[in-house]
Order: C-alpha cells, then sequence, then structure tokens
C-alpha cells in the first residue's frame, strides 16, 4: 500500500490519499476550486486544460492546475493568492469573450455560467472571435459548439467513458473543434446516441433537444427530480428522471433523464435509458379498460391509435368482472390445466410474483412462464444443473480485474450497452476480449481474437477449445480435485474433439482454436459472458454446458474478474425468474415437485399446490392448439410478436375462449383479447426489480399514470379477489414482505433498505453488507458443493439450408428497438433513429441479387414470409442474414422456427433456413 | 400451418409515428468504408505494421501517394488499423502537412508551394513572394504560407513538394513548379568510412566494450557542462541519472524537430555529419540501456530524412546496430511537437498536446517507460567530448560559460549562418562574425532565442548569451537563434508577425493559450495597444498555460511594451 501524503494547503496542514488531486483534497477540505474541464464523476480522468483551477504551488516558477496535480509530501500549496484567482479569472474572462450572451444560453444551469457568476467574470474585455454555426442533425440532441471551451470533456465521455469512440478533437490550436468522426453532422455520424457527452457538457453546447428551444436557448431546469431504474435491459442503470410540468398539457413529463450512480453504470446510460421515456405520453396509451366487441374477429388487424374499432371502454368494475368471470368459468368447465398466464420481465418483482402467486393459487396449476423461456431457458437450466444456481457468478463490472474475456453470442454494444462499455475499457486498458460470433459487430474493433464461427457450431468450438486445454494440461488439477466432479468422463468424451477435426466443423482453424483455449486457461483471471447466440438453439443448453465446463476445468470462477454470466436480456428477467414465474419452479427455484418444498408454499400460500410442473411458453401454445388451453391472462408479454413461428402463435391467441390482456398500449397480442386492461408504465409506479448482476433495485414512481390505467400489482390484485382469492396487499411493499418469506434469496434486503440505498446485491449476508459480487468462492450451490462436467454432443441445428431455402436466418434485437417495439417504437428519439425495418445482408449476397441497399425483398421461411428493405452490413457473412424482431410489418417471428431446446425448451431463434427473393 | 392471422388483408398498422414516412438508413451507421479505397490502402500498407503509434507515418504515405487524405482513404486506414474514424481524423487535421479532403471537397493541386513567413523570411521581403505567387501561380500549384523552415541564412525561404529552397523568388519557384522539381535535393555530407577513417565510432566501441561505465560518462558529461542545446540547457548528464533511475524497459528519443524561427544549426550538423550525430545517439542509447531510439525529424527535413534513412541502414549493415533498433519517424509540420511530451505524443501517432509534468518523460515517457530526450546538436557533441575529454570542451568556453555553442544568426546582418563560438557570446560579436549589419541599416534590436525568447535592445547588444543569464530581463537564449533587428524594422509588425507564429503552432488545448494567442493577436494589431489588458493576459498566459509554448508566447509582446513602448502607444 503507497503511504497517505501529508502537505500543507492554504496554510493548513492536510493529508491525501495516493493518487487524489490538490481539487479533491481541497474540496475534501471545503473549498471548490473553480473547475470547467474537470467532472467529478467516476471514470472521467482529469485533464487539466482548461486552466480554471490553477493555484500556486510554493517553490514553482508557474501556477499548477489542481484538478490534474496531486501533492507531495511538505508541498504548500495555496489556493486564493491574488495570483491563483487573477489567472482563473483571466481564463474565465478569456473564455466569455466568445459565448453566447447569458440570455441566449443554451444551458441556463451550465456549470460554466455558475462559475463565471460565481468569480464575478459577467463580460469581457477580449475581441470575439467568429464561431461556429449550430447542428441540429440528430433527433436527440443539439450541438451549439458556439458556447464550447475545448475542455473535451465529451471527447473522455465519449471514448473513455462509453468507449464509442465517436468524438474527436479535430485540428488545432484555435481552430480546434469538436467533431463526429470526420467532422460529420451528428445525425450522420456513427454516433450511438448514448449521451454521455451531454450529460459531461459544462457549457450547454450538447443539449437533449427536448430542453432547447428552436433557436437553441434551453436549460437544464427540472421541477423536481426522482431517482429510479432504467426499464429497459438487463444492466439495471440507475437514472434520475428530471421532471417539469408541461405548460400547454398542465401534466408532468419527463424533460430529459440522467445517469444516476448505480454500481451497474456509475452515471451511464444508452440511447434506450437516456431519450427512450416519451413512450409513457404517447397518445396510443390505453386509458380505459377495453371489452371486445361481439363478431369482431381476432387478429394483428387493428390500428393501435384506434382500438374502438373492435373495443368498447368499459368501466375497471366491469371489465375486471368480465376478465374474472371467463377465467373462472374455464377453470370451472375445463378444470384448472385448461388456463395458464404469461407474466412479464418487464415488470416488478412484486408484480412478478403476485402473478405466479394468482395462477398456481387461483388458476390452480403451474402453467406459468415469461420470456425468459425465449431468452436464456436453456442457460439456467445449464446453470441449475452444473452449479446449483441459475444466476450470474460475478457482476459483469468484475472485468475490471480480468486479463482474458469472452464473449460469446452475445452483442452487448446493442443489447447491453452500458455492461459494453465496461468491457471496452477493460480492452483499452489490456485486458484481451475474445469475442466468438457468427455475426461481426462493434466489440470486434477491441477485441484481440475475433472467432466469426458457423452459425449453430458453438459445440465444435467449445469442445475443441476444451480438447486443447485438456491435452495441454493446461487445466486446474487442485479446483478440479476439491471443486468439481465428473472431468474423467468429460476428459474421455473430448477425446474425439481435437481442433484439426472440428475446424471444418466450426469454422475456425485449429490454429486460432489453440491460442485461444491456451489464452483462456493460463491467463490469471479469465470470464465468459454470453447471450442469446448461444441460448437460442436447440442445442442452447449444450452450449451453455461447454461454457460451464470450460470455466471449472480452468477454475475461472469464484475469484474476482472469474466466472460466469449469461447478459440478461430484460429489466427484470433474473428478478421474475427469481420470483417464480417460471412453470417447474416456485419462487426462489424451488422445485414444484419436491414434497417438502412444496409444502412450505402451501403453507405459505394456505392452500393445496399442483406438484406437476407446468408448461412452457411455446408448449402454452401447442397446448391451445391442442385444446387443452382454453383461457389465458398475460400481462405485458407479447407473444403475437415474440414467440416462434408468431403466424402459430397468432393462431393460437385467436382461438382462446377466454384472453386477458394487460398492457400500456394495444399492442399486437392485446388484438387477441377478449379484455383488455390499461395498466402503469414504469415511471408511473413503485416496484423493485433484479438485474444481470444480481442487484436489487428500487424503482420509483415518477409520473402520474394518464386516464385510468392501474398499476400491474392492483390489476392482479382485482382479477385474484374475482376469482376467489382473499388478496389484501396495500401495495408493493406489502408483497415485498411476503416475498422475503418465501425467498432466502432476499434475506438482508428490505423495503426500506431499498428505499434508501437504492439497490443491494444478493446473496447477501448482513443488513449492512452491500452484497455479494462475486459467489461460489468455496462450494458451488449443488447439494454436495461441487460442480458437474456435463459433456456435449455436436448437433447440427434443427433445419438446415437447402436449395430451396439457401440462407440462414439470425434474429435478435438492435440498440434503439427493445423486445417487440411495444415501447421503443414509440419514442420519438428511438423510432427517428431506427423506423422501419430492415434486414442485414452482406454486401456480397447484396450484388448477388443485383440490387441496391435499401432495395426491398422477400424473405421466406415454410413458416411464412415477409417483405423487408435490405442493410447492407458485412457483419453478416454471406449465405448469413439477421433481422431484428421488433417490427410488426416485417414480423421476423413469422419466419422462426419453434423447434425447442428438449432441455431449456428454448426455440432456436438464432437459426433457420430461409429464402430471400427480389421484389420487383 | 393456422394462417387466421393472416389470411385477412389488413396491413399491420406500425405502432408509433406513422407520419413521418422517415426510413431505416440502409447502411449501419455513420460513413462506411468503401472497398476500393480499402483495397488502395491494404495495399500501401502491405506488410507493415499496423500498431497505432504508427499511425501517423501511415498517413503520410496515404498523403505522398495520392496528394491528400481523402475521407475515404482515412476511413479505410482506420479500419484497418482497427481505430475509430474520429481517432484518425483528429491526428490528420492536427498537422499541417496533411491535406485532408472530405466528401464533396477539392483535392489540392498537384503541387504545393509553401512559403516561409517566420521573422526572418518576412524581413527578407516574403510577402512580396507569396503575393507574386499567388497573382501568378497555375492552376496546377497551390501557394500556401508555412512556418520557419530552417533556412534563415538564405532568407527568404520556400518549398516546393520535398524541395526546399533558400533565397527564392517567385520566378525562380514557378519554374521549378513547372519543372515538377519536387524531390529533396542530398546534401553531400561525411560518410561512414570517412568518418570511420577520422576515428569515428571509437568511443561507442569502447563504451560497449565497457570500458567506461554510465556512471563514469554521467560525471564526464556534468563536468564538461554539456547541456541541451534544444533550448531548456538542462544538464545532460543529470538528465542520464533520471532516466537510469527508472525501470527499463527505457527508450531513447532524439528531438529533431527544430522548429523556434531563426533556428537551423541542427539541420547544419545532420546535414553536413550525420555520423558524429548517430554515434552520440548511440552513446545515449548505451547510457540507458535504451531498448529502442526513436529519432523524431520535423518534415521540413526530407533531405536529411534521405540521409538518415540510408546510414541508419548503413549501421545496421555494419552491424553497429541490430536492425529495427533505430526507429526514423517523421513530423508532419508542427512546431509544438519540439515539445518533448508534445513529440512523445506524436511518436505514439497521436496529436502533439504537451503533458502535463510531473510526470517527467524521464520517468513516463515514451509508451509510458523512462525515456531520454535529447536534442540533435547535444549528442552531437558527445563522442568529441567523451573522446577528448571534459577540459577540451570547457576550454572551447570562456570565463565563466563552459563550452561551444552553435548561434544560428539571421536578419539584418551581411552573412547570416551559424556561428560556432564560445558560449556567452554577446550580439554585438555575432553581428561582427556575420560580416556586419546590412548595408543601410542600423542595430536597433535583436532576438536572442527565436519568438520565445523575447526581444531585447541594442542597447542590450553586450550581454552574453547563454542559459540562465537574461532571465532577469525577461528573456532567454533557448535554442540560440539569434535574429538581429534593424531601425526599418517596426516592433509592432515584428511582434504580430511572432505572435502569429504562435497562435497558429499553438497545439490548444489550454485555454490561455489556445484563446490567449488568438486575442493577443487582435490586440497588438491595433495601433495603439491596451497594454493593462495585454500585461494581464500576459500573465495569464505565463503563469497558467501548460507548456512553454504558450508561457513563452506572451514574452515578445512584453518585450516591446518594455524596450519599444514608443512604438505602439
Amino acid at each position: 500500500m503507497l503511504d497517505k501524503i501529508t502537505f500543507t494547503l492554504d496554510g493548513k496542514e492536510v493529508t491525501a490519499e495516493p493518487g487524489e488531486s490538490i481539487w479533491q483534497v481541497a474540496k475534501r477540505q471545503g473549498t471548490t476550486i473553480p473547475h470547467l474541464c474537470w467532472k467529478d464523476a467516476p471514470g472521467y480522468r482529469a485533464d487539466g486544460n482548461c486552466r480554471a483551477c490553477m493555484v500556486e504551488v510554493e517553490g514553482e516558477r508557474v501556477l499548477a492546475a489542481s484538478c490534474v496535480r496531486t501533492p507531495t509530501n511538505g508541498m504548500k500549496v495555496k489556493t486564493q493568492t491574488e495570483r491563483a484567482q487573477t489567472a482563473r479569472r483571466m481564463v474565465m474572462e478569456l473564455l466569455v469573450a466568445d459565448q453566447p450572451k447569458v440570455a441566449d444560453a443554451h444551458d441556463s444551469q451550465s456549470d460554466f455560467l455558475k462559475w463565471a457568476k460565481a468569480m464575478n467574470v459577467k463580460v469581457s474585455r477580449f475581441p470575439k472571435a467568429k464561431r461556429p454555426k449550430a447542428d441540429i442533425s440528430h433527433s436527440a440532441m443539439a450541438v451549439n459548439l458556439d458556447a464550447c471551451i475545448n475542455c473535451n470533456l465529451c471527447v473522455r465521455a465519449c471514448r473513455e467513458v462509453q468507449v464509442n469512440d465517436v468524438i474527436g478533437m479535430a485540428a488545432r490550436g484555435h481552430d480546434s473543434k469538436i467533431v463526429f468522426d470526420f467532422d460529420d453532422p451528428m445525425g450522420q455520424s456513427s454516433c450511438v446516441a448514448c449521451g454521455e457527452c451531454v450529460q459531461a457538457c459544462p457549457t450547454g453546447a450538447l443539449m437533449p433537444k427536448t430542453i432547447v428551444d428552436d433557436k437553441g436557448r434551453g436549460g437544464r431546469v427540472a421541477d423536481r427530480e426522482v431517482q429510479s431504474i432504467c426499464p429497459y435491459c438487463g444492466v439495471g442503470c440507475q437514472i434520475v428522471y428530471k421532471i417539469k410540468k408541461n405548460k400547454k398539457t398542465g401534466r408532468d413529463e419527463i424533460a430529459w433523464v440522467e445517469g444516476a450512480g448505480g454500481r451497474a453504470n456509475e452515471n451511464r446510460l444508452c440511447v434506450k435509458g437516456r431519450f427512450g421515456f416519451d413512450y409513457v405520453a404517447n397518445p396510443e396509451r390505453l386509458t380505459k379498460p377495453l371489452i371486445r366487441l361481439p363478431n369482431k374477429e381476432k387478429g394483428i388487424n387493428i390500428d393501435p391509435m384506434k382500438p374502438l374499432s373492435h373495443f368498447r371502454e368499459a368501466t375497471w368494475e366491469e371489465a375486471l368482472d368480465v376478465a374474472a368471470k371467463g377465467l373462472k368459468n374455464i377453470r370451472e368447465t375445463h378444470g384448472r390445466k385448461a388456463l395458464a398466464g404469461f407474466g412479464s420481465a418487464k415488470c416488478s418483482n412484486e408484480e412478478a410474483y403476485l402473478f405466479q402467486k394468482l395462477v398456481r393459487t387461483g388458476f390452480g396449476s403451474n402453467n406459468v412462464d415469461h420470456c425468459t423461456r425465449l431468452c436464456h431457458a436453456s442457460s439456467v437450466a445449464a446453470l441449475m444443473e452444473c452449479i446449483g444456481s441459475g444466476a450470474v457468478t460475478a457482476p459483469f463490472t468484475a472485468v475490471k480485474d480480468s486479463d482474458v474475456i469472452v464473449v460469446i453470442g452475445a452483442n452487448p454494444t446493442e443489447n447491453h450497452p452500458v455492461a459494453a462499455t465496461y468491457f471496452k475499457q477493460a480492452a483499452k486498458r489490456g485486458a484481451e476480449l475474445i469475442v466468438m460470433d457468427p455475426r461481426g459487430q462493434a466489440l470486434k474493433r477491441h477485441a484481440s481474437h475475433m472467432l466469426q464461427f458457423k452459425s449453430g457450431a458453438d459445440v465444435s468450438m467449445l469442445n475443441a477449445i476444451m480438447h486443447v486445454i485438456v491435452e495441454e494440461k493446461l487445466y486446474d488439477e487442485q479446483y478440479i480435485q476439491s471443486h468439481t466432479e465428473g472431468f474423467k468422463n468429460l476428459r474421455e468424451h473430448l477425446k474425439g474433439y481435437s481442433p484439426e477435426a472440428m475446424e471444418v466443423i466450426c469454422g475456425i482453424s485449429a490454429s486460432e482454436l489453440r491460442t485461444v483455449a491456451r489464452k483462456y486457461a493460463t491467463a490469471g483471471r479469465s470470464i465468459i459472458f454470453w447471450g442469446m447466440g448461444v441460448s437460442q438453439h436447440t442445442h442452447g443448453t449444450d452450449n451453455a454446458r461447454c461454457l460451464i465446463s470450460l470455466a471449472l476445468m480452468t477454475g475461472h470462477t469464484g475469484r474476482p474478474g472469474t466466472g460466469l454470466h449469461p447478459l440478461r436480456g430484460q429489466n427484470n428477467v433474473q428478478g421474475a425468474s427469481d420470483a417464480g414465474l417460471i412453470p417447474m419452479v416456485f419462487p426462489d427455484y424451488m422445485k414444484v415437485g419436491n414434497d417438502k418444498l412444496r409444502a412450505h408454499f402451501e403453507d405459505l400460500w394456505g392452500t393445496k399446490l399442483d406438484p406437476n410442473p407446468g408448461l412452457t411458453v411455446v408448449e402454452i401454445v401447442n397446448a391451445i392448439h391442442a385444446d387443452e388451453i382454453k383461457g389465458m391472462y398475460i400481462l405485458g408479454e407479447n407473444p403475437a410478436m415474440s414467440d416462434p413461428d408468431a403466424n402459430h402463435a397468432r393462431g393460437a391467441l385467436a382461438k382462446l375462449d377466454h384472453l386477458v390482456v394487460q398492457d400500456i398500449f394495444m399492442t399486437e397480442t392485446a388484438m387477441f383479447a377478449d379484455v383488455v386492461l390499461p395498466a402503469t408504465a414504469w415511471p408511473e409506479k413503485d416496484g423493485t426489480v433484479s438485474n444481470t448482476n444480481r442487484q436489487v433495485q428500487m424503482g420509483r414512481r415518477a409520473l402520474t399514470a394518464p386516464g385510468d390505467a392501474k398499476p400491474d400489482w392492483w390489476i392482479t390484485q382485482e382479477i385474484a379477489r374475482r376469482i376467489g382469492l382473499g388478496w389484501n396487499y396495500g401495495g408493493p411493499s406489502d408483497v415485498f414482505a411476503e416475498m422475503k418469506k418465501a425467498m432466502p434469496s432476499l434475506d438482508n434486503i428490505s423495503w426500506d433498505r431499498l428505499q434508501r440505498e437504492h439497490s443491494v446485491t444478493y446473496p447477501c449476508p448482513a443488513p449492512d453488507h452491500p452484497g455479494e459480487d462475486i459467489v461460489f468462492a468455496d462450494r458451488f450451490a449443488t447439494p454436495d458443493g461441487l460442480g458437474k462436467f456435463v459433456p456435449a454432443n455436436v448437433l447440427p441445428p434443427n433445419e438446415q439450408p437447402d436449395s430451396k431455402f439457401p440462407f440462414i436466418l439470425m434474429t435478435g434485437r438492435v440498440l434503439e428497438h427493445w423486445h417487440t417495439g411495444a415501447m421503443t417504437r414509440r419514442s420519438h428519439v428511438l423510432d427517428q433513429v431506427q423506423p422501419t425495418p430492415t434486414v442485414q445482408m452482406n454486401t456480397l449476397d447484396i450484388s448477388k441479387f443485383g440490387i441496391e441497399p435499401g432495395d426491398k425483398v422477400r424473405v421466406s421461411t415454410r413458416r411464412g414470409a415477409i417483405e423487408i428493405a435490405v442493410r447492407a452490413d458485412n457483419a453478416v457473412r454471406p449465405g448469413s442474414i439477421f433481422i431484428p424482431f421488433a417490427f410488426v410489418e416485417a414480423s421476423a417471428n413469422e419466419l422462426t422456427n419453434p423447434q425447442l431446446d428438449p432441455i431449456g425448451k428454448i426455440p432456436e431463434f438464432k437459426y433457420c433456413a430461409a429464402r430471400v427473393e427480389p421484389l420487383a | 400451418m393456422d394462417t387466421h392471422a393472416t389470411k385477412k388483408k389488413f396491413k399491420p398498422v406500425r405502432p408509433g409515428d406513422r407520419k413521418g414516412g422517415k426510413k431505416s438508413r440502409p447502411f449501419p451507421k455513420g460513413r462506411q468504408v468503401q472497398p476500393s479505397a480499402l483495397k488502395d490502402v491494404q495495399k500501401l500498407l502491405k506488410g507493415k505494421s499496423l500498431a497505432r503509434d504508427l499511425l501517423i507515418e501511415h498517413l503520410h504515405l496515404i498523403q505522398d501517394k495520392f496528394g491528400h487524405l481523402s475521407a475515404a482513404h482515412l476511413a479505410a486506414l482506420a479500419e484497418e488499423m482497427k481505430l475509430a474514424q474520429a481517432e484518425v481524423y483528429e491526428v490528420a487535421t492536427f498537422y499541417h502537412h496533411f491535406d485532408v479532403v472530405r466528401e464533396g471537397e477539392n483535392a489540392p493541386p498537384e503541387i504545393t508551394i509553401r512559403v516561409c513567413d517566420s521573422l526572418s523570411c518576412e524581413m527578407a521581403g516574403a510577402d512580396k513572394v507569396m503575393k507574386a505567387l499567388k497573382d501568378k501561380a497555375p492552376k496546377y500549384v497551390r501557394v500556401k504560407h508555412a512556418p520557419c523552415m530552417g533556412l534563415c541564412d538564405r532568407a527568404p525561404a520556400a518549398s516546393i513538394g520535398k524541395n526546399y529552397m533558400g533565397d527564392v523568388t517567385p520566378a525562380k519557384l514557378l519554374k521549378a513548379a513547372k519543372d515538377r522539381d519536387v524531390k529533396p535535393v542530398r546534401p553531400r555530407y561525411q560518410s561512414y568510412d570517412a568518418y570511420v577513417k577520422a576515428g569515428g565510432y571509437k568511443v561507442l566501441k569502447e563504451l560497449r566494450a565497457g570500458k567506461r561505465t554510465p556512471d563514469d560518462v554521467i560525471a564526464e558529461l556534468l563536468e564538461a557542462g554539456l547541456r541541451g542545446l534544444g533550448g531548456a540547457g538542462f544538464p545532460s548528464g543529470q538528465k542520464w541519472k533520471f532516466v537510469r533511475a527508472g525501470q527499463g524497459p527505457r527508450y531513447m528519443c532524439i528531438n529533431g524537430d527544430e522548429g523556434e524561427p531563426g533556428t537551423f544549426k541542427d539541420r547544419l550538423y545532420l546535414m553536413s555529419k550525420p555520423h558524429q550525430f548517430l554515434e552520440g545517439m548511440l552513446i545515449g542509447a548505451w547510457g540507458v540501456d535504451a531498448t529502442a531510439v526513436y529519432i523524431y525529424l520535423r518534415d521540413e527535413y526530407p533531405a536529411i530524412r534521405d540521409v538518415l534513412l540510408k546510414e541508419i541502414a548503413v549501421l545496421e549493415k555494419k552491424g553497429v546496430i541490430q536492425p529495427g533498433y533505430v526507429h526514423l519517424r517523421r513530423g508532419a509540420g508542427a512546431y509544438i511537437c519540439g515539445e518533448e511530451s508534445a513529440m512523445i505524443e506524436s511518436i505514439e501517432g497521436k496529436r502533439g498536446l504537451p503533458r502535463h509534468r510531473p510526470p517527467y518523460v524521464a520517468q513516463v515517457g515514451l509508451f509510458d517507460r523512462p525515456t531520454l530526450v535529447h536534442n540533435v546538436e547535444t549528442v552531437y557533441w558527445m563522442p568529441e567530448i567523451l573522446g577528448k575529454g571534459a577540459q577540451w570542451f570547457i576550454a572551447q568556453g570562456r570565463e565563466g560559460h563552459k563550452g561551444n555553442r552553435s548561434y544560428s544568426v539571421s536578419g539584418r546582418v551581411k552573412k547570416p549562418g551559424v556561428v560556432l563560438t564560445a558560449a556567452g557570446a554577446t550580439a554585438l560579436e555575432l553581428i561582427e562574425a556575420c560580416g556586419g549589419m546590412l548595408d543601410g541599416h542600423t542595430f536597433k534590436g535583436y532576438l536572442p532565442g527565436g519568438p520565445s525568447g523575447g526581444i531585447l535592445p541594442a542597447s542590450m547588444g553586450d550581454l552574453p548569451l547563454d542559459f540562465g543569464q537574461l532571465e532577469k530581463y525577461g528573456s532567454f537564449v533557448g535554442s540560440h537563434a539569434v535574429v538581429i533587428l534593424s531601425d526599418k524594422d517596426h516592433m509592432r509588425k515584428v511582434s504580430s508577425n511572432l505572435l502569429r507564429f504562435f497562435e497558429d503552432e499553438s497545439c490548444g488545448q489550454c485555454t490561455p493559450c489556445r484563446v490567449g494567442c488568438e486575442k493577443a493577436v487582435k490586440l497588438i494589431a491595433e495601433k495603439k495597444w491596451n497594454t493593462k489588458l495585454l500585461s494581464e493576459l500576459s500573465t495569464a498566459m505565463t503563469d497558467a498555460s501548460i507548456c512553454g509554448l504558450g508561457q513563452a508566447a506572451p514574452n515578445p509582446i512584453r518585450s516591446v511594451m518594455k524596450y519599444f513602448k514608443k512604438e505602439v502607444s
């Protein structure tokens, strides 16, 4: 450990931590020295360029920038001398000379204006220089470089904090200027609109467009603010809503959003979390309960703006009665197995818990599932089987300690953008980033190895890597002996998988496979991240088993910088799964078939429970077609868009005798409903969510819900009461209190604590402990504490390309659109950046067809056909295409293959055979 | 298959905004790499390392081949080097010798004439040359102004492509342009064999054979009083000590970015006796056990680059150095890269922004390793000092001033040039050594150390010009670039020239220098100066700028206000 430093600050003897700057010590001592280019926030390096923080150091010829200068023992620093103050004022006066008039300020609340005022520098004696024009080409941000002071905070924001590498400081001297790419308009640059630069800008040169007028005037003025959690991906960024009353409507609005200091995001956000909140105010919001008009055909046949074409408005009383009665009737007529429910990973833990409790105790079966089935069911199955726990063993922020980082089958810059910033930072620091994905992606540029293997060939590649580790004895013998079982069996199994034999199958050369195997195995700390490229296959569980084996044989779990981390897709897919929205398990993954565990829940809930696992998402759809399921309650899910072979799924929805859908918009699924119940959007309610890092976090209500919309927990409770359950929860905190009785994972995590601390990681050993980031240092969660090696065989994807359907179709997401687009397509910025569907195709294939990028093609599979515009993107290889599934006009899931992984029951979204035909 | 939902003709209505009619981009975000441009770049970089620090070298390859840097080529280079487009663009636009041409802009004409307009050349009529050229230049010629080319002894100077010429006239330049006379002219210089015959590389061999330890050599250099002749005057032996105190690997960098207007001594030594320089350099590398040596040579010296490339190859062939041990790096037109930490940034392939001190480059230098940085002339004297002994060097000096100095003298003297004489020479002595003042000119004042060193009046012509002597007069000797001014020179014009230079050459990193220079140029253009504001500005620039450029930039202003006040009030 380095020693503390003792020095004199303004005549007082003070101590500094090693690495602490004079500015930081002074602040600690109660003196805030003026600063512009220094941002006192995590991730921002001091750059010392603005020179507004100059101080005098005794014995030195010139002044020192206190933000970048660290004290040494015995140093005498004076912050308030005439000389230092004069220099600081002159710096401000030089800058003020070229600023817009205060009345025209882009940010009336800017740090720059605050300091100018505090230092009493209102006017400048210097002649003004020529200033640049505004750039309003981006839909989210206004660029007014006439206020820019070249402090380069935005450059650091873009390059060092987010590592998006779009902003640069070009030219030199007084010509130097902030540029996007090659001095392109921001809206035409490679900017991904994370908005970090806007959050960092101290002058208003970069502003959210929502708070400047058309002349660029505005300010970060809010009536109030509320800290909460981003509702999009599983990263779980903490945010602050800045709320202002709209003078025209009189309603409170989210004027803009800033990142808050969460453990998963340290103030960072992505385009969705920063600019994707206006969906809550979209005119298509459902504000009244709706009851289906008689004789209206069920289908994707409603303009979501005009639901009254097929529905009539009803009171809550009536709608709830109709909804509950329909469910009750089916239960009574066809039995309890004739009902099923889909909960949602987009709702809170409390809502998920209530929903599964409703299905289990009210419907009377375990037919409850949610979209985890479609994303990581196979990963969870493998993790449960091999290490006894379905959650991550380490948070993604653990990469700060990693030497080797493997990212396989995941595209985090689009799907987990803030997690990706940590990966990119680690790579910049010097960690080896090994990316394995059939598609190229933005991480490729930061990777030391990019293994673009053949789609679906995961097992062959991973077995070959493990073969090398075994053959070259790079495994951790001691770790294997004391922490695992089944290695001998796996070792035998791997004999047939030499890299030389596998290279033709996976498309990666044997030497590359060997290099990567050696790097992963011999590094001090290696960590693995994976996404749906691994899980969404008919062999998804096998893929995950291989990754687990890889970590087990090398001992790369349980230590800082090591671990296994399936990147969870939705904001609360971890929490919804934990809360029991899974047909085989009660909350905390307690098996429904286990008598002892079931007895515990029967006790807690005061009713008999079904000992048989229920049906999964796709099985439920099939059961509807088989006339076994007659009624459903769907909360916040959109299977009409998200299920494989969507036409088949839509057919099922149409076939139901009774469908209750609870959502905030007239989703494609709601179009099939008999009763639609308008719910509250995330910023309109309280509740906790659990992110991919196992961090349980508090979401808070910031706005009132529009019209008669109600919180999901309330609606579920009203249905429950109407089907005979005597529920009487007063709100989410009551539900959370009950959950604590059901779920040991919530030990030491209370509602009050979350209100206070915003976020606590589970497992949490004590009420004052932040929770355990890295688990399984000593033993795994299996009954005997040992990790299990489960060998995996190479199985081809279910549907191979042939002469009729020669392309491989992959589906997934794009940065701006999340899940089925229900929220993101109704957000102005997200919609503007990605308004219409495209199919990504390699330029070689495009030229083969003799078409141009932007032209429309017909993509068809054995299940359906869509028409869609082509986007030229060589991230996909010739012979492959990629379609995001968020667009109803060209719904990718009309094409996908519903075949399931036998264990995880997850469909093969990442591989099916397709045909592409140009349209005249 | 159930087609219940699809048999209806209803076309799904997209959620959200359906009035806009905007379509998604047919490409991913940002500028796409064009296959043909990528092919060009791949061809140029074939067999070459793609390491980040080679960015400027690779930009030169493209600029040399195509005469400019098109957006397409820059995007391809970024792709090939796995860099962000912004990273490439900001570097390319920082250096004046790169012509970035964005989409929709015109490429520059085939030939570029750069006319030096730094002080000595301006005094010799550069503005007239410039004007005549602009009037007469054909379409295939572009005329630009440029800072000092190290040809002040033959002012006015200009370059056509890589052909740098002194004593230019518009006619001479236009003829050269017509003849496409754009290649550097290799000078006559002492060959390896001639240098060895005269006893060259003997000292290096002895040191490498272990006849003396680095500590012995440090002691000898300190005794001799050899100091950094790039302008800082730091004792060379001391520098070695500091660098050696750091853990290896260590590097050595040669600062060959002689850019202080009026300075041309390094050019002289490199052009005449490259091997004496190279031996001195290798002595330094030996002294700190350098893993590799990087010579950073200004782009204005292409003839010297040819010489060094050739002679480094000779050293490799002769086994004096391992192949690849010495890297020759090209500047790209940026005075600031003469500042040692900016130079290191530039060698690393980045914009030449000076770093904050501490840490000093001796501790954290090239690639964040301890680095010995020496100026060309500093190492040039090392073989002689170590061969002949410290006392020999001391004897070159005079009372109170150890060793010799190479004064680059230009301006209003009859025979401008490098005067090698005892340290502590005076301006009057140097005028004398240069054949006296030009006819019709009366000595009025002088720049003792280029623009940074301020201006002294003729009445101070008898001050000894050495390190540490002039500071009390608000001046310093720096690189010993002495520019003699006469009664024909107006001090407002002189100081404007100097400040324009600083304005052009400021890296732009810190406020006092970036904004200060720009405002100062405007303020001193006034007939009557606002001396109060200029004084305040000068103080802030000196107190608060990051590096020597901004700290010294107001020196000419202060000098004029102090010694030539009448001319601006």
